[in-house]
């Protein structure tokens, strides 16, 4: 039988009716992630899944009521640390780091006895949206393995793309679930910031970096949100807003919503195809009975270079703690302690860490924090306020997730510019905290050449919501995947 | 452009405790140079009278109890580490 591609609620109603085992299931992802030569994966752990499904088919034996998860595997992005399995956020500098303690994702994923397949590639501490920064090689976009899978979480989405994994755990910091998602076909959750803790996430960007997901629809993101989502003791900015039933409170009725269409979100240089699959899905609202307006955004333009001072500034803090002393890679060259840190460091790191670390130094040091730190955080506050101001006309904002189509491999690796430029579009709302889901919207060729498929690559389309406004991005994610069956396109199908 | 000179890159380098080679030097004075001309377009913008925001949705001094608990996995936060002694870390003599 075929399991690839199922929905999550399909996966739990087999799994409760006892059609089939999560042992079966395993095996069965198993066997596909075996199969597969895209590089999704930096370590499988068959031995680790197939005892936690053994355990999941006990607990689904006996009596009382089955968790959403229990029993169903997953992949997790290598940057959720995983008590005892090996986590390396693909970098070399913690080839062989086997974390002390989980992650809170991890601890939520593993009360619902969920089934962690493996640890999924990403860019070096999520520093790219290639894939190509890691150090275990890129990953392959499963629609043509010549091309990316997007970055940072391109192992989550090309794992899940390629039906290696019915879900997988995703991080952004600036368009790191959305912008692979896109390039993959598939549908991906950035939460508002401090809605999902970070406690155990290998940090890129503190004040950015938000957990999330990447699944085949709306409907599953929902689900998860519920399970993921909450405040956290060990995470001080998780927020105490409540969650919401998300899935339960899921409608289809985009009636009367406002939408909003930044016209500053289509850029020079976007991809026709681009353009006109996103302008086709905004119709498709506008048929359901939804509002579209056009707004302005006009500081969009500055968000990339807000971002490209406060990630490097924040990544620069974060990596400081790779010492070679407590744990991580340790040089075997050094005369003393100076050396043990700058040989260590310099051995462990690869070119991109090693960029936006001398980057952030170099902005936050003695003559230069005001000019570049401060100008940028006094910035950003401009693009909160921009943002705030347009949610009081519009209850959404709709636009492409990338300017372009999955690029091919090897385009992106050694160009200081390239996240900055990919990200342009996830980035403003990063830096504003907002949610937001890019959902399979239609197929398109790509610029630079032939497609291996005669419809071209997958385009996504945004949708951005207001702070703690998840439940307005999924419905109007919801709404559009039960009017298109975009998202129901997958890979050599 | 305005470059970066090759003293700045080994200044920043040293802060950043990174051994670099000649060539990550000067490979790195062009690429840095790059970012920093991308990001020159900011100066443009005017931010008088405008605070920072490095916390975007409104937290302000989250606190909790400052009570003592007993962490239970020693043995494997040292067992990560490269070389210890004793239950402490073993580090180069500084002096």
């Amino acid at each position: 039988m075929d399991f690839a591609y199922l929905s999550l609620t399909e996966l739990r109603k087999k799994l409760d009716h006892k059609e089939i085992s999560s042992l079966e299931l395993t095996r069965y992802f198993l066997a596909r992630i075996k199969k597969s030569d895209l590089n999704a994966f930096v370590t499988v752990t068959e031995e680790e899944a197939l005892a936690a499904a053994k355990d999941a088919d006990d607990f689904i034996s006996s009596p009382g009521e089955n968790p959403f998860l229990c029993g169903i595997p997953y992949a997790s992005k290598d940057l959720f640390c995983t008590k005892g399995i090996r986590t390396t956020a693909s970098s070399k500098i913690l080839d062989n780091y086997f974390p002390p303690y989980d992650a809170t994702v991890t601890k939520k994923l593993n009360e619902q006895k969920s089934v962690l397949l493996g640890k999924t590639n990403l860019d070096e501490f999520a520093h790219g949206s290639s894939t190509e920064t890691s150090a275990y090689g890129p990953s392959k976009n499963p629609w043509d393995s010549t091309r990316i899978p997007g970055g940072s979480s391109g192992g989550s989405t090309a794992a899940v793309g390629a039906g290696l994994s019915p879900w997988a755990t995703a991080t952004e910091t600036g368009g790191s679930i959305r912008q692979p998602a896109s390039l993959c076909g598939l549908s991906g959750w950035k939460p508002t910031y401090g809605r999902v803790s970070r406690y155990g996430v290998i940090a890129m960007a503190s004040s950015l970096d938000s957990p999330g997901a990447v699944a085949y629809s709306v409907e599953d993101l929902a689900r998860l949100a519920e399970v993921l989502a909450g405040q956290d003791e060990k995470d001080s900015t998780t927020s105490p807003v409540e969650v919401p039933a998300y899935s339960k409170k899921l409608s289809a009725d985009v009636k009367g919503l406002k939408i909003g269409v930044p016209k500053e979100y289509f850029v020079d240089g976007m991809e026709d195809g681009v353009k006109q699959r996103v302008m086709e899905a905004i119709k498709e609202y506008e048929k359901m009975g939804a509002k579209i307006e056009e707004v302005s955004l006009p500081y969009t333009k500055f968000g990339s270079l807000v971002y490209a001072i406060v990630c490097p500034s924040e990544v620069s803090s974060n990596l400081a703690r790779f010492d070679g002393i407590r744990y991580g890679h340790s040089t075997r060259e050094a005369k003393n302690l100076l050396e043990v840190y700058e040989k260590s460091r310099a051995e462990g790191f690869g070119n991109e860490a090693k960029r936006r670390i001398l980057t952030g130094t170099y902005v936050l040091s003695a003559g230069y924090y005001d000019a570049y730190y401060k100008k940028a955080q006094k910035v950003r506050s401009l693009i909160i306020k921009e943002f705030a101001e347009v949610f009081k006309k519009v209850d959404i904002l709709a636009c492409p997730s990338s300017p372009n189509v999955a690029i091919k491999l090897g385009h992106a690796k050694d160009n200081p510019l390239f996240g900055y430029i990919a990200d342009q579009l996830n980035i403003p709302g990063s830096l504003a905290g907002l949610p937001a889901l890019s959902i399979p919207c239609g197929f398109a060729l790509p610029a630079d050449g032939q497609a291996n498929s005669l419809d071209g690559l997958p385009v996504g389309l945004q949708i951005i919501g207001p702070q703690w406004g998840e439940q307005k991005t999924f419905n109007a994610g919801y709404a559009y995947q039960q009017v298109t069956d975009w998202h129901k396109k997958h890979p050599g199908e | 452009m305005n470059m970066l000179s090759k003293e700045e890159v080994i200044k920043i380098a040293k802060l950043a405790r990174i051994a670099l080679t000649d060539e990550e030097v000067e490979k790195f004075r062009t690429q840095l140079s790059t970012v920093l001309d991308y990001v020159e377009e900011l100066k443009t913008v005017n931010v008088e009278g405008l605070e920072e925001v490095s916390q975007v949705t409104g937290l302000v001094n989250v606190q909790r109890e400052d009570k003592v608990v007993q962490a239970e996995n020693h043995e494997a936060i040292f067992s990560q580490a490269p070389e210890t002694k004793d239950g402490y870390y073993k580090v180069k003599a500084i002096l």
